[in-house]
């Protein structure tokens, strides 16, 4: 199984670092500590891709299917590409550990994403969260980080605990921590009290964890404080796997109790709670978006804005939207990491994320800020970048959900009016890369080898995936048939 | 139909000239003003050609050429002429070397003058010869860039004043002009010029268009006499009738007088071309519906404009409303033709005399009053641009030679018997008086003041004491006497003997009178 | 073949990248000979092709889950707007010869534009269309941003803002007709031939057309406008002017007119006088054309009076659209194509020709110039494309505003009168600025510096827009030819079937 293979990764890489590499330079640990985790990973995904099974073990404890197969798949990709992204990191000594968090945070979104019992998400999301918190708080020269880490990590047991309430709730009225054993269950019950709060305590559980508004206070400090590696892992690995649980979640577990959000027929159920969250992440998100000076916090707010677009996927709840979930988040995930990459060489040379230091950026360093370029344009939407199909698709499954009435017309048209707001301080950056004129006191910037390399390679991912979005897409709707049947 | 496009190859000449001074005329402006001449006179003997192929005998149009332009629009590249049309290209072929010759001395941007006039040749040319309306409009309309820019850059003191208003009220009358065709093509279809006048004449013509215009407000003659009004209006202001010829004055005396020339001699005729060609045959109706007023209309331009030439000082002023008098006569005899008669045969001749006399008149009067301009821009190349009436006197004295050909052209503008210029006239007068007997009589003191005019500036330039300030007038040299020796000739040849075009118009006339069916 | 005039234009703009950084003449050169190349390939296609039916470029399947296709194909509509842009391109180009500053990039990002143009022009696919509608917003903005002039940061982001709350519109309208006709395709004939029930079609029409006719300058979405070309250097605006505008324009007929033609329809209620979703964009049209013509007349700054009149202009094209009869959408047609060289060759005058020697783009500034001597051939091709532009008959726009004008008054004649008094203010205001501008009667010419003369390349460029636009003028047909049997196709059905009246 791929999470032993990772896990094993993960203790040789701490071993190996702990008994052989003390006394070297950091850049070369981290190069031979990356290699074996990449290594490790890769052979994670060789594994995955050889057996192509279905499997469920233990009632839904621990699935094999396609779907499961591709997230997996996506998840190490996104590790290794983290991993290699710190390797020309200087914030910490304390290589080993770091990579070894990161691959356990791995090993909890590979178990996060193939199962479908309560105690296993619960499990694996407390591994994966429990992680990033540290992983956060490891620049420990800087207090931001740490002040970061700890509201991340108060607001997040505090939801943690919530969503066990709410799972124990879920149990009560169920008996059983299958998913689907749970919505037979609760499948009559709409008007219960109790599967009211467990909606609201799970929607609270999860709306953490994807930084949606209410629960989005953690974002901007974390974004802006935390060390690139990380901020970049949490914007894209954890969001996806967050996101595909929250849906299972939704979906498959209170399945029977949606409701409705479509204009002028609201039924009481989830779904207009997570439209109402929808709304308000993507208008909080854009709007405050355009205030801000320091690019981290402008990307912290744009992915608040983009979990609002995200779950639309949700309120539509059916199978295209999924597919539309897995097409838009990953192409996120990878624009994301681009992004921050982009920003961490800058930051480095520049001493600060403003936006003044992205000033002429294109004079001083051609290929990261092309790059930067496609990274930015992929988040607003723009053509032929691969967030632009992410957002067609996405729209267009939210309207193709109620056949016969263009109901999820009013949040539809509410995204793409927010899409317009975000253009503008996307524009904003690029403005800053490419009109204007470098500072008088600005040096050229020099970029890793490493990094430029990975830079490079996420841009032609993004462009690609935009101009032949079938590549992806024929995969994730091919694994979604396989698995449902 | 003929083989060989006659009319498209003379109306491009111009053109092709225009662009080679463009491309090589800053060498040399010597060889720039020969180069223009020669392509202006190879028009003319063109035109010449063309004059000998003509057929007198037939009234139809020859030398057609048709071809589809805007299928969609029905409009076609149709052009053909007839005694009418041939008689303006020959007009336009000798007015234009004439402009040119005075327009000898001028030293600034010679080859963009130059170019110009031959552009507006081409101009001249293509409208003369247009049959179907929208290329005749573009003829029509192009011809005011050259003119403009002409008046603009070479002209007087007061040229921008003078340039704009002739370009604005020139585009007013246009445009009230172009609204009244499309309100005839939206009711038939067509623009063909012959097409519409055969439509009209079997009285299809405007009730076709009431209908499809579907204005149930108005009655329908007074919807066809609002398409009259507008059509009429881009020809009045162009002859110009009183009261729409306010710019004239100013254009004609601001314009350098080269270009006076041309405006005179050609462009004037443009509007009473349009006239015979296009709204006797189209409106009758509705001209016999407004005759009045407009032989009142006719009979103010012939008498104010003469007035008031007898109150100018300014030679060119003199002469630009004595030309207002001049085409008064032919509207004259226009509207007279107009008058419906019922067939009656004594009439009609009146009316095949009346028309001769228009064709004459315009014809004569375009060569006179070109002959009379250059005259004044000799006098104006020799007295360092002087040219008030009473800043002469007494040049027989030193300028015999001069002083009696200019007088003979003089006196061919006041219509002395055995110049050209009476004969129009007398023909004009003794064809109206019988249809239009109290418009003629009235008309006939604009003659009167005519002559006044004329002996007055005999006699205050020519006679008299000799002016201190031109005892050094020179009298015209050898080029100058060879220059102008075939238009005095010309205008001998046509006093004394009118068959000479008489005849080759006449079987024009006698169709397009018939045409009018009443 | 066709669809190489899109990829050469990317390759273009990717080789110009690579070059090394102060290779001004080596990327100037190389955009020429690619916008050349491109124009070729057009002229090809537009010569050998005589009857205007569909010639399909390229169709493959794309993303077969959703039934969208690679499709590009052109019809005679397409062709005459693929060979505007090849024409404009190559002048921009040639009018934008002087530019010293990131030369490569400029060109990268003009390429770029031009691809993506030819693109929407070829599509026939609509999410490719919509693909490549959005793919321009971009290098617009940064042709401005970076090379602009005045107030260049923001009438880039207005303009960018703008044309991307339109293609929102037009998003929203295009998925939503993909939904209701079954998630099948998006191919355009499929969605044209759908019959979409009429109370959708009556909400999804305006929402499209008005999404396209932004971008198309619709008043009174049309601020954008005068801004954004004030802001853009010249190429850009020539291009903006010219061809992008035209887009919008393209748009609305390629889009909005097939796909729901009942839209068109009368509602069955009046209000206000309006009795369909016709006369409201009939009378928007021409308060456009009557408004933009009225502003021109009071500007003081050159480009503003070419930048409203250009908005004027456009509303010639969307009155004709709305006249939903032969004459006037072939004379929309032909207005597009005539407006678009125009523009390019109004702008290139005041923009290179005029502000980048004199520095100035006030009227009253450069009156004292005289210029007429100082610049002697921009003079005469201002005189001349004022003419044209004011439609004078022997140049293009004097066809294309009679056909619209015909097929106005066959549908509205009292809004047929205003577009006459439109055309009378036309008249008025390019004559105001060009005595301002160029003959200004100053005694005063000696005291200033000479001027240096016009260059090579910009003369080249006045005598190909020039020579176009009397070469149209002259003959017509050579654009009608192939429209006439375009607006025949099925494609129009819709519309024929509301009566060609």
């Amino acid at each position: 199984m791929p999470e032993v293979i990772i896990v094993v990764t993960a203790l040789i890489v701490l071993s190996v670092d702990l008994l052989f590499l003390r006394n070297q330079r950091t850049h070369l640990r981290f190069a031979v500590v990356a290699s074996l985790a990449s290594l490790g990973c890769v052979v994670g995904i060789f594994r995955i891709l050889q057996a192509p099974e279905q499997t469920n073990a233990l009632n839904g404890m621990f699935l094999a299917n396609p779907l499961t197969h591709l997230l997996q798949i996506a998840l190490l990709s996104l590790t290794i590409i983290t991993v290699l992204l710190s390797v020309d990191s200087t914030f910490t000594e304390h290589v080993g550990e770091f990579v070894f968090l990161i691959l356990l945070a791995t090993t909890g979104m590979l178990f996060l994403v193939a199962t479908q019992d309560l105690l296993i998400i619960f499990i694996s999301l407390e591994l994966l969260s429990l992680s990033l918190y540290v992983l956060t708080a490891f620049n420990k020269r800087d207090s931001r980080s740490s002040e970061a880490a700890l509201k991340y990590f108060l607001f997040g047991s505090m939801s943690a605990a919530f969503l066990l309430y709410g799972f124990s709730l879920l149990y009560g009225l169920s008996n059983s921590t299958n998913l689907i054993q749970i919505a037979s269950a609760i499948h009559g019950q709409s008007t219960s009290p109790l599967l009211a709060i467990a909606i609201i305590t799970t929607v609270i559980g999860f709306g953490f964890k994807v930084a949606a508004v209410p629960f989005h206070f953690w974002a901007p400090d974390v974004y802006e404080s935390a060390n690139i590696p990380a901020v970049g892992f949490i914007a894209s690995a954890s969001k996806v796997a967050s996101f595909f649980i929250f849906f299972q979640v939704m979906v498959v577990g209170f399945a029977g109790v949606e409701g409705s959000a479509v204009w002028r027929h609201l039924v009481h159920g989830w779904v207009p709670i997570l439209a109402a969250i929808a709304a308000l992440s993507m208008l909080l998100g854009n709007f405050v978006a355009i205030t801000q000076s320091s690019v981290r916090r402008l990307l912290a707010y744009s992915a608040i804005a983009h979990a609002g677009y995200m779950l639309l996927a949700l309120v539509a709840h059916t199978q295209q939207s999924l597919a539309a979930l897995i097409y838009y988040i990953l192409t996120y995930a990878l624009a994301t990491l681009g992004a921050f990459a982009v920003i961490g060489v800058v930051e480095k040379q520049t001493g600060n994320d403003h936006l003044s230091s992205f000033s002429g950026l294109s004079r001083r360093a051609p290929l990261l800020s092309a790059c930067l370029f496609a990274f930015i344009l992929s988040l607003a939407g723009i053509p032929p970048l691969a967030g632009f199909f992410g957002k067609f698709y996405l729209f267009l499954s939210a309207l193709n959900a109620t056949p016969g009435s263009n109901g999820l017309l009013w949040l539809v048209i509410l995204a793409i009016a927010m899409s317009a707001v975000s253009l503008y301080y996307y524009l904003q950056l690029l403005k800053r890369a490419f009109v204007a004129d470098p500072l008088a006191d600005a040096n050229d910037i020099h970029v890793p080898a490493l990094t430029q390399a990975v830079v490079v390679l996420l841009a032609a991912a993004t462009l690609l995936l935009g101009c032949a979005p079938n590549l992806l897409l024929r995969w994730i709707l091919e694994a979604i048939a396989a698995s449902s049947r | 139909m003929s083989t060989f496009p006659w009319i498209t190859v003379l109306t491009t000449t111009p053109v092709a000239g225009a662009l080679l001074l463009l491309a090589v005329g800053s060498r040399s402006k010597n060889l720039t003003r020969w180069l223009a001449l020669i392509f202006s006179l190879a028009a003319l003997v063109f035109t010449l050609a063309l004059w000998h192929r003509f057929d007198p005998t037939s009234g139809v149009m020859q030398f057609q050429e048709q071809h589809a332009w805007i299928p969609a629009l029905n409009i076609d590249y149709h052009v053909g002429i007839d005694g009418l049309g041939l008689l303006m290209l020959l007009l336009s072929s000798i007015v234009v070397p004439i402009g040119m010759a005075a327009s000898w001395k001028i030293e600034e941007r010679v080859p963009l003058y130059f170019a110009l006039m031959l552009l507006l040749q081409s101009c001249l040319f293509g409208a003369f010869t247009a049959l179907n309306f929208v290329h005749w409009f573009t003829f029509w309309e192009l011809s005011l860039i050259p003119a403009f820019f002409l008046i603009k850059l070479w002209g007087g003191p007061r040229r921008t004043p003078a340039a704009t208003q002739f370009l604005v009220y020139t585009m007013v009358g246009s445009i009230a002009m172009l609204l009244g065709f499309i309100a005839l093509y939206l009711g038939t279809g067509k623009f063909d010029f012959i097409e519409l006048a055969q439509l009209a004449q079997s009285g299809h013509l405007m009730p076709a268009v009431i209908t499809a215009l579907g204005i149930h407000r108005f009655m329908p003659h007074h919807v066809a006499l609002l398409i009259f009004a507008g059509v009429f209006l881009g020809f009045a202001v162009k002859v110009p009738l009183i009261p729409f010829h306010t710019w004239l004055p100013s254009t004609y005396s601001e314009a350098p007088t080269g270009t006076t020339i041309v405006l005179t001699g050609a462009m004037s005729k443009m509007g009473l071309y349009g006239f015979l060609r296009i709204l006797l045959p189209i409106f009758a109706p509705q001209m016999q519906a407004v005759l009045t007023p407009l032989l009142w209309l006719a009979v103010a331009t012939i008498v104010l404009s003469a007035y008031s030439a007898l109150a100018q000082k300014d030679l060119k002023r003199i002469f630009a409303y004595s030309s207002i008098n001049h085409l008064g006569y032919c509207l004259l005899g226009i509207f007279a033709m107009a008058k419906f008669t019922g067939g009656d045969i004594s009439l009609t001749t009146q009316k095949f005399a009346a028309m001769s006399g228009v064709l004459w008149q315009m014809f004569n009067h375009g060569l006179t009053a070109a002959t009379i301009f250059w005259f004044i821009a000799m006098l104006e190349a020799r007295c360092g641009g002087v040219r008030g009436l009473n800043d002469f006197g007494g040049l027989r004295k030193v300028a015999p030679v001069f002083t009696g050909l200019m007088g003979i052209a003089l006196f061919s503008s006041l219509g002395l018997p055995g110049l050209n210029g009476f004969i129009g006239e007398f023909l004009i007068f003794k064809g109206s008086f019988p249809l239009v007997t109290w418009a003629t009589s009235l008309s006939v003191i604009g003659l009167l003041l005519t002559a006044v005019v004329i002996l007055g500036i005999l006699q205050r330039v020519f006679s008299g004491p000799l002016n201190e300030r031109w005892t050094a007038f020179p009298d015209l040299t050898t080029g100058e006497r060879l220059a102008l020796a075939p238009a005095i000739a010309l205008m001998f040849t046509l006093g004394l003997y009118p068959q000479l075009i008489l005849g080759v118009v006449n079987s024009t006339v006698i169709q397009m009178v018939q045409q009018l069916k009443f | 073949m066709l669809a190489w005039t899109i990829y050469i234009s990317f390759l273009g703009a990717l080789a110009l990248l690579l070059l090394p950084k102060a290779s001004t003449t080596a990327a100037r050169v190389l955009a020429l000979l690619v916008a050349v190349a491109g124009f070729g390939i057009a002229l090809n296609a537009f010569l050998t092709h005589r009857t205007g039916e569909l010639i399909t470029v390229a169709r493959h399947p794309w993303i077969p889950a959703l039934g969208i296709e690679y499709h590009l194909a052109a019809d005679g509509i397409s062709l005459c707007l693929i060979l505007l842009t090849g024409i404009v391109a190559i002048t921009g180009i040639l009018f934008s010869w002087n530019i010293e500053r990131r030369t490569k990039e400029f060109f990268a990002f003009y390429l770029l534009l031009i691809g993506s143009v030819y693109g929407v022009f070829l599509s026939y696919d609509l999410f490719l269309l919509f693909v490549f509608y959005e793919i321009v917003i971009i290098p617009k903005y940064f042709l401005i941003a970076i090379w602009g002039s005045t107030r260049r940061e923001y009438g880039a982001m207005k303009l960018a803002l703008y044309s991307f709350i339109g293609s929102a519109m037009v998003l929203i309208g295009l998925i939503a007709a993909y939904v209701v006709a079954g998630a099948k395709s998006m191919s355009l004939d499929a969605l044209a031939g759908y019959p979409f029930p009429l109370h959708f079609q009556m909400f999804a029409f305006p929402l499209v057309f008005v999404g396209f006719a932004i971008l198309a300058g619709l008043w009174p979405f049309h601020t954008w406008a005068p801004t954004g070309h004030v802001a853009a250097p010249t190429a850009a605006s020539m291009l903006l002017a010219g061809v992008v505008m035209k887009l919008g324009a393209y748009g609305c007929l390629r889009v909005a007119m097939t796909l729901f033609p009942l839209g068109l329809s009368p509602w069955g209620f009046h209000v206000l006088g309006f009795g369909s979703w016709r006369d409201v964009f009939a009378l928007l049209a021409i308060i456009g054309i009557v408004y933009g013509a009225m502003v021109a007349l009071v500007q003081k700054d050159f480009k503003f009076v070419i930048g409203y009149s250009s908005v004027s202009h456009m509303g010639f094209i969307l009155l004709g659209l709305m006249t939903l009869n032969q004459i006037g959408i072939s004379g929309s047609v032909v207005q597009m194509f005539s407006h678009g060289i125009l523009a390019g060759l109004l702008f290139a005058v005041v923009g290179r020709m005029v502000y980048d020697r004199t520095h100035t783009r006030e009227l009253a500034a450069l009156g004292p110039m005289n210029l007429n001597k100082a610049i002697p051939f921009a003079a005469v091709t201002f005189v001349l494309a004022g003419m044209a532009s004011m439609g004078l008959p022997g140049f293009s726009g004097f066809v294309a505003e009679l056909m619209i004008l015909i097929g106005a008054w066959h549908a509205f004649p009292i809004l047929a009168i205003c577009t006459g008094l439109g055309i009378v203010v036309g008249v008025v205001y390019v004559w105001r600025a060009m005595q301002k501008a160029f003959f200004a009667e100053h005694a005063l010419a000696s005291s200033h510096s000479p001027l240096p003369p016009i260059s090579i390349p910009e003369r080249l460029g006045a005598v190909i827009l020039l020579a176009t636009s009397i070469a149209i003028g002259l003959y017509p047909q050579m654009l009608l030819k192939i429209i006439t049997p375009a607006l025949n196709s099925p494609l129009f059905e819709g519309i024929r079937k509301g009566g060609w009246n």
